[in-house]
């Protein structure tokens, strides 16, 4: 059982920095997911984390010990890579027991860690044939099964999905979760597909341009953004947000955006006048009666799926909305829609984009 | 093109014998294009042919003019009253009747014949009145003198092992050299490969003295390393390993380090291996410069134990007399191992090329 902690790490490639001082700590066993838009030094950070990359100022952590001049050879770690890096001109067996057979271990443990990882990953068929005769999903799994065999202090997967298609994408997913769930791993996971970190992840840290936004658990980070990045990249589709005016209201406050007026109560640190924006996620907006609606758009596109609707409205003076229904909604293109804005999952923003409030009693 | 074409041409015969008209009529690109082939081979392969033939003649079949194309010998017999054999002709009699005789011996203008058959008469012929009876004959002998005589067996022994050796010393440190310069990312990377192409451009008759003058005082003179050693490190061999390691994927090394491999072991498990192509031209170009090397050689070997292939073969070259057919057969000799390495090591390129196994 691994922790991983980083303090003040800092990369700058000449005299560009990538990242700007993180400080995070990965608990012992915990599946914990890097995501963030590309280039946000998600990557680097990981390659940091596994020795490929020098860090320019701080401390990388692993289990008590200070590893910053420690080589990746000698980190314990085990990586799969996106492009899995399979060495192509040796077999599947010998691709697993690379890494053993440089730990020097005896031929029968190597023999019988390869081949239980290979039944766990139901690679067996295959371990004599050369990874360019593997289909994408197969070799994926001898990536991983590459990483299982070595018993590592930790896995580092960087974007191991990102080269499968669709489908096996969500099969996999599942795979993974269940080898966490199996062997318990600590295991850090990079990926620019929100979902998947969703799905996966203990804790999920979101990165954007080398700085670390927000650390939560996904529900958390769902339901209460720090700020308006993790909440416009957390969730999917993605978070609708306004920029608006506070003003002052008969019981609080009344944020204007356009044709939008919306009463909410006072909120701490926003005064009458002050410029913010508020947010509200697609499944958040009710599409009501006219009467008891915020505001009023047509609609431009009604997707239905059947077992949900989505709807892409435009209202003057604001960005296109989004709103997620359940089940079947009989809306025709440039029909108007009453929409109603869930004030117990209305996000307000101030100026510079940090959480002043994710929901309202009531 | 039809299915029956297609499949045929699978087949040599069907290769060979493709033609762009069908119904086994000529088109006229296919008349032009075998022309233009049978000149390619021609040319190509015309000469080597001649000295294979040649090589195959005696020494005054060498000098004959015209030449012959195929080596010729005469017919020697025995003849009842006569201890040597003697040499058969084609002879116009006095009253025109031709007949063939044998030479008994040469006097002047004249020569002293006999007929087979009946030995005990002699004839006199004028010598422009006979013509020599010849046969298809080898003169293996060619072959046979230098390789027993004149230890050319020991120049082969030789040639190989500098080949052999200096090829293999080759092949390690210029791919240790490429590695560095490929693998690692360090200040004056740039500048050092510049250096080694730099080099490229001297050429070996500058460094020969100096380059002597150092292998004179290593002690080296007329030992095989000292035609070895020299030539081991190539700027054209790291210089082409070095751009095919470029190509290997980086995360192929970095994985190698996450599975705790030492740099000795990504060298020579993961970039060696995937690295063969390359290793396998270098091989070849490194085969073919050191069996044909001659100059440098020429230099530091001056005792005939020590002598490569080619510093033999120039042996035979004396000041007044130049021993042809020995020349040429040794030269057949010497060309029959580049022929087949190139043959194998050709194969072994053109369908090993592995593909990274990666998108």
């Amino acid at each position: 059982m691994t922790e991983i902690r980083l303090s003040e790490v800092k990369k700058a490639y000449g005299s560009v920095d990538v990242i700007h001082g993180i400080d995070l700590v990965v608990d012992s066993g915990e599946f914990c997911v890097f995501v963030g838009p590309s280039g946000c030094g998600k990557s680097t950070l990981l390659r940091i984390i596994a020795g490929l990359e020098d860090i320019t100022s701080g401390k990388v952590v692993i289990d008590g010990d200070t590893v910053n001049t420690i080589p990746a050879s000698e980190r314990g770690l085990a990586m799969v890579f996106q492009s899995y890096a399979l060495y192509p001109h040796m077999s599947i067996y010998k691709n697993m027991a690379f890494g053993l057979e440089n730990s020097k271990l005896p031929r029968a443990e190597i023999d019988e860690r390869v081949n239980s990882a290979a039944r766990m990953l139901q690679l067996q068929d295959y371990l004599h044939r050369k990874p360019k005769a593997l289909s994408g999903g197969q070799r994926q799994r001898v990536a991983i099964g590459r990483a299982i065999v070595r018993d590592p202090k930790a896995f580092l997967f960087d974007e191991p999905l990102s080269n499968l298609d669709a489908e096996l994408r969500v099969t996999m997913r599942k795979e993974l979760a269940a080898l966490h769930a199996d062997i318990g791993g600590t295991m850090i996971y990079v990926t620019h597909d929100q979902v998947e970190a969703m799905t996966l992840a203990d804790k999920i840290v979101v990165l954007q341009a080398g700085r670390i936004e927000q650390v939560g658990t996904p529900l958390d980070l769902y339901n209460k953004p720090q700020n308006v990045f993790v909440a416009g990249f957390i969730g999917s589709p993605r978070m609708n947000i306004f920029d608006a005016t506070a003003e002052a209201g008969e019981s609080g406050l009344i944020l204007r955006c356009g044709p939008c007026a919306m009463a909410v109560p006072p909120i701490e640190g926003l005064a009458p006048g002050d410029a913010c924006s508020f947010g509200i996620r697609p499944e958040h907006l009710d599409v009501t009666e006219n009467h008891e609606a915020d505001l009023v758009a047509s609609c431009s596109l009604a997707e239905q799926l059947g077992g949900e609707t989505y709807l892409y409205c435009d209202a003057e003076g604001l960005p296109q909305i989004t709103a997620h229904r359940p089940g079947q909604l009989s809306v025709a293109e440039g029909q108007e829609v009453a929409l109603r804005i869930d004030r117990t999952n209305l996000h307000v923003f101030d100026r510079n984009g940090q959480t002043l409030a994710n929901g309202f009693a009531g | 093109m039809s299915d029956a074409a297609a499949t045929s041409s699978r087949t040599i015969r069907g290769l060979l014998g493709a033609t762009r008209g069908t119904n086994g009529r000529l088109h006229w690109t296919d008349v032009f294009t075998y022309m233009y082939l049978g000149f390619g081979v021609l040319l190509m392969f015309g000469p080597v042919i001649w000295l294979v033939l040649s090589s195959f003649k005696t020494s005054s079949a060498l000098l004959e003019f015209p030449p012959t194309f195929l080596p010729l010998g005469q017919i020697e017999i025995q003849v009842e009253g006569y201890d040597d054999p003697l040499p058969l002709f084609e002879a116009t009699l006095e009253d025109g009747s031709v007949k063939q005789l044998a030479q008994v011996r040469r006097i002047g203008i004249m020569s002293q014949m006999v007929d087979p058959e009946n030995p005990g008469e002699t004839i006199q012929v004028p010598i422009n009145r006979r013509t020599e009876v010849r046969e298809f004959r080898m003169a293996l002998e060619n072959y046979r003198d230098p390789l027993e005589r004149f230890d050319f067996t020991r120049y082969l022994y030789n040639s190989v092992v500098v080949t052999v050796v200096a090829t293999l010393v080759t092949l390690l440190i210029n791919s240790m050299a490429a590695y560095g310069l490929a693998i690692y990312e360090f200040r004056g990377r740039a500048a050092i490969m510049l250096l080694v192409i730099g080099t490229l451009m001297i050429p070996i008759t500058v460094i020969l003295v100096p380059v002597y003058l150092v292998v004179t005082s290593m002690g080296m003179i007329n030992s095989l390393w000292a035609v070895i050693l020299p030539g081991a490190a190539t700027p054209t061999g790291v210089f082409l390993l070095r751009q095919y390691m470029l190509t290997i994927p980086r995360d192929l090394i970095e994985a190698a380090r996450m599975d705790k491999a030492s740099e000795w072991a990504i060298y020579w498990k993961v970039v060696l291996p995937l690295a063969m192509p390359a290793m396998a031209v270098l091989a070849i170009f490194s085969i073919m410069w050191r069996w044909n090397d001659f100059l440098w050689p020429l230099i530091v070997l001056n005792r005939s134990e020590v002598y490569t292939l080619q510093v033999g073969l120039n042996a035979f070259q004396g000041e007044l007399d130049v021993q042809w057919h020995y020349i040429l057969a040794m030269t057949v000799v010497t060309l029959i191992p580049v022929t087949l390495v190139f043959a194998f090591l050709q194969k072994f390129i053109t369908t090993g090329i592995a593909s990274s196994g990666m998108k």
